[in-house]
């Protein structure tokens, strides 16, 4: 019989203690959760961005579903920095998970000001969400290139102490040279990754299915685009990597860790399920226990690739 | 194999239970009303069966053949029996999600999330109701003519369809003891130029104390403009088109005139129930 093993969970991001290494993605998760589970079983807490002033989104349809996946443009309706501190971080505050604000703008010098106004007793990290489009690189969002997003990273590192999370941009072709520009320019962690641009049209009306025209696609259909960047970025850089995109299952956790991710961001799975995050908890604990796995570091970053097949599609 | 309904447990804070859950239901029955709706009969766990009148469920839709419905589908609550452990949806099948429900047997399990939102509100001035719904709006009605029954008020249905012999639900209403009135298309009926004097004819009697309407804004328009003529005070059931249901993604938010402002709400939390006067289309 194999000796009974309480296994440790519990994940490092940078100076961050994570009890689990389960947590929200930005945009998917609000206090509305807790009608359906007790918050404090997760890893961390991630709240939706948040931009300057008061900001309506996008037109709806916000939301459309397509094969194993679906397609957002909400766009980032915002009640303002006042909202934040004076109302949602004195209730996050009831809470012993670290809080993880997401922060975006259109340009550095917003994305400054709002970086120094959310640097507040009781946040433990900001995550900033460079895959907005910048209104002074012609709408291109700063995660698109290495360049822009060394600059914004690094301005953002000069106007806070807190850990500072850089959440990449699928969007790009050069996913380990963001990485690596986000990391040399003083990031914390990388979330790899936000959501892929899409397009749906309703054939019908000959209309988009989406308000905004396009959106971001998530959920199960971009996972291995998610998990391949978490690799290539895992490969190229040596602050902690938090895998995001379509993650469902504790498989799909056990695949992005394995691929060298610390933790993990769950988005769409919690529109399917809203206990997910609570059973992944759940689930991941038993079978390290299961399997005799003590500690999370027997699993992060151990893909083994067979000799023939490396290179072969580099 | 039978399925016993069951919730996800899921740790909840100490002392509190969980608002809503995420269930697996038993399908007892799944059958066409007439030649659009279809009844949806579940034997559901108890903790999922708190309901208000107007609250809604989110199902996890089976997909049909070539279909992919991946978001859960919106739904009000038909009828709820705590006692029996009964579930009831009534649904029109327009798509993907509502197609696959469509293939749901005796026996099948079935995940839903619920109950959800904010119902209608019944307070004791409100004592000669009327309810004016068209189409599967009436489904969402159905409850609440229920409990106002139970309640001893008086109740006015107006029942509006594309044809007299689709008006859902006319003999339930009328074991609550409604006058019911089917409007529909074929004899016009149901347009807001006959319905006005329908509906000015009873507040002259006295006996509309306040409106409940759903699923047609047409029918929102004229009871907006009965509502502040006659100073009628009354509620109406928004749908808008949904991701989590729970209030987190913002997917589902409509405009509302609050005061001479107009503000943004999201129909799955601080609805699906409003108040006639601030819903805007
Ligand atoms: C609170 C609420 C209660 C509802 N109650 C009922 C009910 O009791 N009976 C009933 O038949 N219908 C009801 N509806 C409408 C029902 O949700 C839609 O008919 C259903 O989602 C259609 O899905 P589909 O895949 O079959 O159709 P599709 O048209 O293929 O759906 C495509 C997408 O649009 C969304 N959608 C389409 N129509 C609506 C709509 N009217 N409202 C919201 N989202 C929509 C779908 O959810 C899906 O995401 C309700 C809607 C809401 C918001
Ligand atoms: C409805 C919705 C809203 C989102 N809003 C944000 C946001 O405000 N900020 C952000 O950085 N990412 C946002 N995202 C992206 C998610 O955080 C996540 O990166 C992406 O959805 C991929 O993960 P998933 O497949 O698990 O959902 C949003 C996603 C969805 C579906
Ligand atoms: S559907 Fe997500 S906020 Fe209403």
């Amino acid at each position: 019989m194999k000796d009974f093993i309480t296994p440790d969970t519990g994940t490092q991001i940078g100076t961050l203690a994570l009890q689990n290494p389960i947590m929200p993605a930005s945009g998917t998760f609000s206090e509305d959760l807790a009608d359906v589970f007790d918050l404090d079983v997760l890893g961390a807490h991630v709240l939706k961005t948040i931009m300057h002033g008061m900001r309506a989104g996008n037109p709806t349809p916000r939301v459309c579903d397509m094969p194993s996946g679906m397609m957002n443009a909400i766009g980032i309706p915002s009640k303002g920095i006042d909202d934040f501190r004076d109302r949602m971080l004195p209730y996050w505050a009831g809470y012993g998970a670290p809080l993880v604000v997401s922060i975006s703008a259109h340009s550095m010098d917003e994305f400054v000001r709002l970086c120094e106004a959310v640097s507040l007793p009781g946040v433990a990290a900001i995550e900033a969400n460079i895959s907005c489009p910048n209104i002074e690189a012609d709408g291109r969002a700063f995660a698109m290139r290495p360049d822009t997003t060394h600059t914004v990273i690094e301005r953002l590192r000069g106007c806070t102490d807190l850990p500072l999370w850089a959440k990449l941009s699928p969007n790009t072709g050069e996913p380990a040279e963001v990485g690596r520009a986000a990391q040399d320019a003083g990031a914390d962690a990388l979330v790899v990754a936000n959501t892929m641009l899409g397009m749906s049209i309703d054939v019908a009306s000959r209309t988009p299915r989406l308000g905004n025209v396009m959106g971001g696609m998530s959920g199960p259909a971009i996972k291995p685009v998610a998990l391949r960047m978490t690799y290539q970025c895992a490969r190229a850089c040596h602050i902690p990597v938090i895998g995001c995109g379509g993650i469902s299952t504790l498989e799909d956790v056990l695949e992005f860790l394995i691929a060298g991710a610390r933790a993990v961001q769950i988005g769409t799975a919690t529109f399917q399920s809203p206990t997910i995050m609570a059973r992944l908890v759940t689930q991941l604990r038993d079978w390290m226990a299961a399997q005799g796995v003590s500690s999370l570091g027997e699993i992060i970053g151990t893909l083994e690739i067979p000799q023939a097949a490396d290179g072969v599609w580099a | 194999m039978t399925h016993s309904p069951t919730v996800m447990s899921v740790p909840v804070p100490q002392g509190l239970r969980a608002r809503c859950s995420e269930a697996t239901c038993r399908v007892v029955s799944n059958t066409p009303v007439n030649g659009e709706y279809r009844l949806l009969v579940l034997d559901a766990p108890p903790e999922v069966l708190d309901c208000q009148p107007g609250q809604f469920f989110q199902l996890l839709c089976p997909a049909p053949e070539n279909e992919h419905p991946f978001l859960r589908r919106p739904m009000s609550i038909y009828g709820y029996d705590r006692r029996a452990g009964r579930l009831e949806f009534l649904y029109k099948v327009t798509g993907a999600g509502t197609r696959g429900l469509a293939t749901l047997r005796t026996g099948d399990a079935f995940n839903v999330l619920g109950p959800l939102g904010h119902g209608f509100s019944m307070p004791d001035t409100w004592q000669n109701l009327m309810l004016v719904a068209r189409g599967v709006g009436l489904a969402t009605l159905a409850p609440l003519a229920r409990l106002a029954h139970e309640k001893g008020r008086k109740l006015t249905a107006i029942c509006s369809a594309r044809r007299a012999d689709l008006a859902m639900s006319v003999a339930l209403f009328e074991s609550f003891g409604a006058e019911v009135i089917v409007v529909h298309d074929e004899d016009a009926s149901s347009t807001p130029e006959a319905l006005r004097p329908l509906i000015e004819a009873r507040i002259a009697q006295g006996t509309v104390d306040a409106f409940y309407t759903c699923g047609s804004a047409r029918l929102l328009r004229l009871l907006q403009t009965l509502a502040t003529t006659h100073g009628i005070p009354g509620e109406v059931a928004m749908e808008q088109q949904m991701a989590c249901g729970l209030g987190m993604c913002q997917a589902c938010v409509r405009s509302f005139r609050v005061g001479g402002e107009v503000i943004q709400r999201r129909v799955c939390r601080e609805g699906p129930v409003f108040p006639i006067s601030e819903a805007m289309e």
